[in-house]
Parts: structure tokens; sequence; C-alpha cells
């Protein structure tokens, strides 16, 4: 078979392994829907945007947040368990080649974060009332979306590496993921609030340009003045989201391994 | 034809020499053990011709190829067992007997090659409902599903109750019939002695012994013990041929009713070699 259709071959059997692990669909797949009802019910400012309310620009920037739990640290926890439980170890010893291993995590990452955006974005429209876009704005997140995916899967690959045991993935993994919600605006908004150093720090990394992203697809374009621009900067976030995917894909390269170095 | 050739090869952990300059040769269609205290280097051994790791210094051809650098093709030709594996564990064994098949150029039935380890009964059952000795069967299921010329067993028997293992046995005598080369590492003496061709014996990371069970460190030529009672009193002889010695105790009429003439065993021999060693 081609490396394709093997990677296809792998994301099936990726995909059954998760739906089959109860833990993994509530914690990891569940949680963000779960965090958006809590935010959106307990959360109620209004802001100058007449039909803005706050759960409207949760369910927006919790986006970002799902795609970090279903790419980033499913990507990683994965990678360092398939190591652990010998996956990575058998897969080694057949023929199948690592872009194949590769391909058929990145798809089942790609099911996941689709099912979650559309999880967090039917709460938003259904239970918050959030109104969904036109056509164009919905371009525009297929690239965003996709550029986001890729850019998480792979750092949370190129993070795995210093996973010694799949026991304490979960918990490193999460550091980054919940420190940058907190300076990135998904957690607080308008992220103008923060130092503007701290604003600094979070606009290196893709967590915020993501959330940014996000809130212009599904927030009426008045909503921008909260940005930490007063705009959307929509080519700045194609640039550091590529720029990310650039990084997280060369330091896999360097990093993966299919065994674990000599003891 | 060779199917492994080793030469000087070499390996250490942090300065820790593991194995230290082993040479050997497995030809093809061969059932080969290795054999050795834990800690002997049985396992990096197998696991450098495996492609698994690295070696520091020495010459290795599997099936023709370097192991370090091979790909794709040369795994498709060569199947492992592995040893201490949790994989999969969410997926049902016909599941992951299929997906595994689905890598290789022509591999055996799936169905059929769980007939063949005895599984059929727990083909829809979870891999993480099998009982230990199951789980090895699976993986050997694994190791042998691409039709491998070659096939690397790790210690493959261990926690199998002894009517699992004889039938394993029987499961390794008709890959080997059907001209499968194997490398065999086992603690099992009885093991290596009912399948092995010839047998290696490794201690502390070097090759002390080289042979056919039969033959091994000079088992074949280290004469016999004679034992018998002459009134009542034990009498035991080491000779080279027993044969000699018997007729003369015939002739001069002697009791032989606990006569006892015994050679040394595999594990004699085991032990006087690993115990040179250690």
């Amino acid at each position: 078979m081609s490396t394709l259709a093997l990677g296809v071959s792998r994301g099936h059997v990726e995909l059954l392994q998760f739906a089959r692990d109860r833990t993994a669909v509530v914690f990891t797949f569940a949680f963000p829907g779960m965090l958006l009802l809590l935010f959106g019910t307990i959360f109620q400012d209004s802001y100058d945007q007449p039909g803005v309310s706050a759960s409207h620009v949760f369910s927006a920037s919790m986006i970002a947040y799902g795609i970090l739990t279903t790419a980033f640290v499913t990507m990683g926890a994965g990678l360092a368990m398939d190591r652990e439980d010998g996956t990575l170890k058998r897969l080694h010893g057949t023929p199948i080649r690592a872009t194949s291993y590769v391909l058929g995590k990145l798809f089942l990452v790609l099911v996941l974060s689709i099912a979650e955006a559309v999880v967090l974005i039917a709460l938003g429209a259904l239970v918050f009332g959030m109104s969904l876009p036109d056509a164009s704005h919905w371009l525009t997140f297929a690239w965003m979306f996709l550029l986001s995916v890729i850019a998480c899967s792979l750092l949370g690959m190129a993070v795995s590496a210093i996973v010694k045991h799949a026991r304490t993935a979960g918990a490193i993994l999460n550091v980054p993921v919940v420190a940058l919600q907190f300076i990135s605006g998904v957690f607080i908004y308008p992220v103008t609030q923060l130092p503007s150093w701290l604003i600094s720090v979070a606009s290196i990394f893709p967590v915020k340009w993501m959330a940014q992203g996000f809130r212009y697809v599904f927030l009426p374009d008045g909503m921008r003045v909260n940005e930490a621009a007063g705009q959307w900067e929509l080519g700045r976030v194609a640039l550091v989201l590529g720029a990310w995917c650039v990084i997280g894909l060369v330091l896999c390269l360097v990093t993966f391994r299919w065994t674990r170095p000599d003891r | 034809m060779t199917a492994i050739e080793v030469r000087g090869l070499r390996k250490a952990y942090r300065g820790h020499e593991v194995v230290r300059g082993i040479d050997l040769e497995v030809a093809r269609g061969e059932v080969f053990a290795l054999l050795g205290p834990n800690g002997a280097g049985k396992t990096t051994t197998t696991e450098i011709l495996e492609g698994h790791r690295r070696r520091d210094g020495g010459e290795v051809r599997v099936l023709g190829a370097d192991p370090g650098t091979a790909g794709s093709e040369w795994r498709a030709r060569i199947g492992i067992v592995l040893q201490d594996t949790d994989d999969a564990a969410d997926l049902t064994v016909s599941e992951m007997v299929k997906h595994l098949a689905g890598f290789y150029p022509d591999p055996r039935p799936p169905a059929e090659v769980i007939d063949l380890v005895g599984l059929t009964p727990k083909g829809g059952s979870r891999i993480r409902t099998l009982s230990g000795g199951q789980r090895r069967r699976l993986d050997v299921a694994l190791g042998i599903v691409g039709r491998p010329e070659l096939l690397f067993l790790d210690e493959p028997t261990t926690g199998f109750d002894p009517q699992a293992r004889r039938h394993f046995w029987d499961l390794i005598r008709a890959l080997a019939a059907e001209g499968t080369t194997i490398l065999l590492t086992t603690h099992y003496l009885e093991e290596a002695e009912a399948l092995a061709d010839r047998l290696a014996v490794l201690a502390a990371g070097e090759i002390v012994a080289v042979g056919t069970p039969a033959g091994l460190g000079g088992r074949a030529s280290a004469g016999a013990k004679v034992s018998w009672r002459e009134n009542g009193v034990l009498r035991t002889e080491q000779v080279a041929d027993p044969t000699p010695l018997i007729r003369e105790l015939v002739a001069a009429d002697t009791d032989l009713s606990s006569l006892t003439v015994t050679r040394p065993t595999l594990e004699d021999t085991y032990l006087t070699l690993i115990g040179a060693h250690l």
C-alpha cells in the first residue's frame, strides 16, 4: 500500500481506539464544551455592540481552546503513549514509514478538531444564540482552522519528545495550554486588560492569533476595537500561524524517534 | 546462504560495554537460539539485528542489508515478536491482525494467522481483555502475518504454561519447516534443545560457545558417568566411552540392577559455560 493509504489505515485504527477510550472522550473531547457552558452562563458582560454578549465571545475564542486540546494535547500525549506502550516499536518493525504513522495521527486530530469545533459552534448558536457568519467568513474560518490544527499538532509532537513518561504527558502539555489561554484573550477578554509586556509575550505564540481569528469569524466587525491592535490583523494571523507550522515541522523532523534513546 | 552475519559487534550504554565483540553466522532456514543469563546482551544483540538499536562497532548484515540503515522493503521481509508490549489495547484481535497485514506486500490471510496461534475464539475480543499467554500468542501472530523470511523471537514463551509452550513449539517447527529462518532468545534450555538447529551461549557480552544442542561445549565428547552399587557401596567412574567398563562389569558378574550411565545435560554444559564467565 502507498504511504497515503497506510496513513488512512492508521487514522482508522487511531479513531477506533480514541472512540473506545471513554476517559479520552470525556476529559479531552468534552471538556472545552463543558467549560464554554460554564463561562457562557457565569459571565454576562455586554459590549458596545448590540446583540453581542460574553457568551458569544467565549464561543468564538474557545474554538482555539478546542483545537489546543484535540490537536496539541491529543497529539503530544498520544505520541508519548505510543512510545511507552510499544506501538511505535511495533510499527518500526514493520514496513510502515514514519510519514504514514504521522499522517494517521494528523487524520485523527483533524477529525477530532472538526467535531470539537462543531460542538462549540453548535453550543454557541443553540444555547447562547450566537449568529452564524456568511460564506466569506467561513472561508476565512477554513484556512485559519487548518493552519491552527497543523501548527498545534506538530508542536504537540515536538513537545512529546521531552515527555519521559506517558503518565505525566497530560500534566506537562496542559501547562502551556492553560497559561497561554489566560494571556491570549481566551479566558480574559478583552486582552487589553493585561499589561502590555504580557500581550507582547502572548503575541509570540499561536493561541492569541487563533482566538483573535475565530472572533473575527463569529463576532460583528465592530468588535475589532477590543483586540490588542484595534484591528483583526488577518494577514498577521496567517503569518504567525504559518510560521509556527514551519517551526513545528522542523522541530518534529529533528526530534522524532521511533524508539526511546539508549538507556 | 547466510541470513545473519555479524562480525565484531560492540555496544555500550553510558560507557558500560554490554556487547563485546560478537561474531555470529546464521544460515537461511536455520533455527538458531541465543542462550544466556539476564544481562548477557541477548536482547541488545537482537535489537541491533532488528534495526531497533544502533551499534557502536562491528559489521552486521541481516538478509543482505545493514539493519541500521535498511528501509521499508527490508522490514517487509523480517518479522519481530516483541516482548512486554501493551499496544492497541482497545482494538480487537482481528482488527489488529488485519491492520498489520495491510502493511505487507504478501501477507498471510489474517483469519489463518489467528487460527494458527489458537486465538480464533478471541478474534472479536478487545486486546486488553486477553490473558498474558494469549497476548504473547497475538504478538506471534503479528510477527508472522507478513510471511517473514526471518523471524525474531525474543523470549517468546515466558509465562506460558507447559501445554501452551508445547503448542507454541509445534508452531515454530511448522514455520521452520516452511523455510523461515528463526532467531530465538530464551532462558529455557529445554526450549533451545527442542527447537534449535544450532545455538550460541552468551555471557557478559561475549559468545562463549556455539554448536548444535547435542555437541555444545564439547558435550558430545564429554564422556559419561557410570554408577553402580557393589556390595552396597556406590561406585562412580567418569569415562570417555562407557562400553568397555560395562563389558568388564558384566564379565565380573557384578549386580547391575542400579546401573546408571549419564551424559552431561544441556543444562550442565550451559551452567559450566556461563559459570566460567560470572
